[in-house]
């Protein structure tokens, strides 16, 4: 085997690892929410899309400094999770599963609809290339390093606040036994909004850092949507360490499956993977214990 | 301290408490006795507003508490260890004693209370990393005592301590008892161990579908030939 192949190889490992941080940040706010309010919000990536949109119509439309533009894009998706919850997932909380699949499932295309009317259907991009630059014979991209850079740092931020802060420990416990929250002097309630904000604002991030590697278009959530999903059933849903797991796993398939053959069909091997992963261990790899 | 004046409550269609009045004053320790279904439960759950009355008023410290939602009640001083303990089973021994000083006021003062509760039980110190649901019943209400204690209650509802532990338990259980008595606190105790909870409380009321039938000082029910007859079995 030729150095060149290894080279090659340790790239796309490389590339992988750092789409594993990417995916793994989607999968943390899927899972949170999950986790913490036993929904699962379909639409997480559509809302994504439209933190993209929303950075990129502040910065390129109206001229804001990019560091605002994100900035304002991670507000405005904590205070739209906040409003999914209190407005759509409030009144369904007891209703069936089925219903709150559906009811977030038609938020999805409400919010891709919405962006085709707002924005159309052309491709948008905000006109940063950030550089490439060679180590040896490899190429990475400083978009995808500073990506995985912040998601980690925000992983790990997010992980300090759950086990270190009041709120983070009354996230956590609300889970095991929601109806004593009271007697702790918690309102159950501002814990599911707080927590939806957080699961927002995680989106509006993640928003950030795609914009930065990715054009948008209404039906960009598509590409990141039903991979999160997999990755937070793959590693158990709501168990954030198995999601946090499943992503960089997940993501070697697509990267190193991509490189091995054609970049499609490291798609093709990760589902595949998936739907195997359902036969062998349907309750995920690294299901969470009850 | 505390006091219930003509109090109803029920779940849908069905009533489960009428018309209860009862107080307990400061230093107090009181229990309120009874079979299982005679609405003792309803009774705390009512005190800590996870219900709402149908009628009747509820005051602490002489100010009525109706309006105040379940949330905020530990702030008027009322903490809860609800039957069954209730902890969180996958937080550590730290963390739910961490939820139990949740509020603005507990939180200032929670590395103090910690040490307290820690000197009070010093084997919760020892497991204090370990999962709760992980420990054994007479633990766990240690656990769930802490807990409560952790807000810095003036009164201290206690629900069913002793049920599901083995005997042995039961004894420490009531040892834990006396001890927080000794600390002063403002004690309502529900418990269907007469016997034994007669022993270590001051006063009783009697509670049989819903109505108080009988109160009086804890010796005199204990003595009291209906009570032998019914419950005691004697």
């Amino acid at each position: 085997m030729s150095d060149f192949f290894d080279i090659f190889l340790l790239e796309a490992v490389i590339n992988g690892l750092l789409l594993g941080g990417l995916l793994a940040l989607l999968a943390l706010g899927l899972n949170l929410i999950f986790g913490v309010i036993d929904v699962v919000w379909i639409c997480y990536a559509e809302m994504m899309m439209i933190g993209m949109y929303t950075i990129w119509w502040l910065h390129v439309e109206q001229g804001w400094p990019l560091l605002a533009a994100f900035a304002a894009g991670i507000a405005t998706l904590a205070v739209l999770g906040a409003a999914l919850h209190q407005f759509i997932i409030r009144p369904v909380l007891a209703a069936e599963p089925i219903n709150q699949l559906l009811v977030t499932g038609g938020v999805l295309f409400f919010l891709q609809a919405v962006a085709t009317v707002a924005f159309g259907v052309e491709f948008r991009n905000l006109g940063v290339r950030l550089p490439t630059f060679a180590i040896g014979e490899m190429n990475l991209s400083l978009a995808r390093l500073i990506a995985f850079a912040v998601a980690l740092a925000a992983i790990g931020a997010t992980w300090l606040f759950l086990s270190r802060s009041y709120m983070g420990t009354a996230i956590r416990a609300i889970s095991q036994d929601r109806a004593i929250m009271p007697l702790m002097g918690v309102d159950p309630g501002r814990i599911y909004l707080t927590t939806s904000a957080i699961g927002g604002g995680l989106a509006g991030l993640a928003a950030c850092l795609l914009v930065l590697q990715y054009d948008i278009h209404p039906a960009i959530g598509l590409s990141f949507g039903p991979i999160t999903f997999l990755i937070c059933v793959m590693g158990g849903l709501g168990n954030l360490i198995g999601g946090f797991l499943a992503a960089f796993v997940f993501a070697q398939f697509i990267a190193v499956g991509g490189f091995m053959f054609q970049l499609e069909w490291g798609y093709v091997i990760a589902f595949v993977f998936f739907i195997a992963t359902m036969f062998w261990k349907p309750e995920g790899l690294f299901a969470k214990r009850r | 301290m505390l006091e219930l004046n003509g109090v109803s409550a029920g779940y849908g269609a069905f009533q489960a408490l009428f018309d209860v009045s009862l107080k307990v004053d400061a230093g107090e320790a009181v229990a309120v006795i009874g079979p299982n279904g005679a609405g003792k439960t309803t009774l705390l759950r009512v005190i800590s507003k996870l219900i709402e009355p149908s009628a009747g008023a509820l005051s602490m410290e002489g100010r009525r508490y109706n309006d105040v939602p379940a949330h905020e009640v530990i702030a008027l001083g009322i903490a809860q260890v609800p039957e069954g303990r209730r902890l969180f089973p996958r937080l550590s021994v730290e963390d739910n004693l961490k939820m139990g000083a949740y509020t603005p006021a507990a939180r200032s003062r929670h590395a103090e209370r910690l040490e307290f509760v820690y000197s009070l039980f010093p084997k919760m110190k020892e497991r204090r990393l370990q999962m709760a649901g992980t420990m054994s019943g007479g633990e766990q209400q240690m656990c769930a005592i802490g807990r409560a204690l952790m807000s810095g209650p003036k009164l201290l509802l206690l629900d069913e301590p002793s049920a599901g532990l083995a005997p042995v338990v039961v004894q420490s259980i009531f040892g834990l008892m006396r001890t927080i008595r000794e600390q002063g606190y403002t004690v309502l105790i529900v418990e269907q161990n007469i016997q034994q909870v007669l022993k270590v409380v001051d006063r009783a009321y009697l509670l049989e579908t819903g109505r108080i039938r009988q109160s009086g000082p804890a010796a005199e029910l204990l003595a009291s030939d209906e009570i032998r007859r019914a419950y005691l079995g004697v």
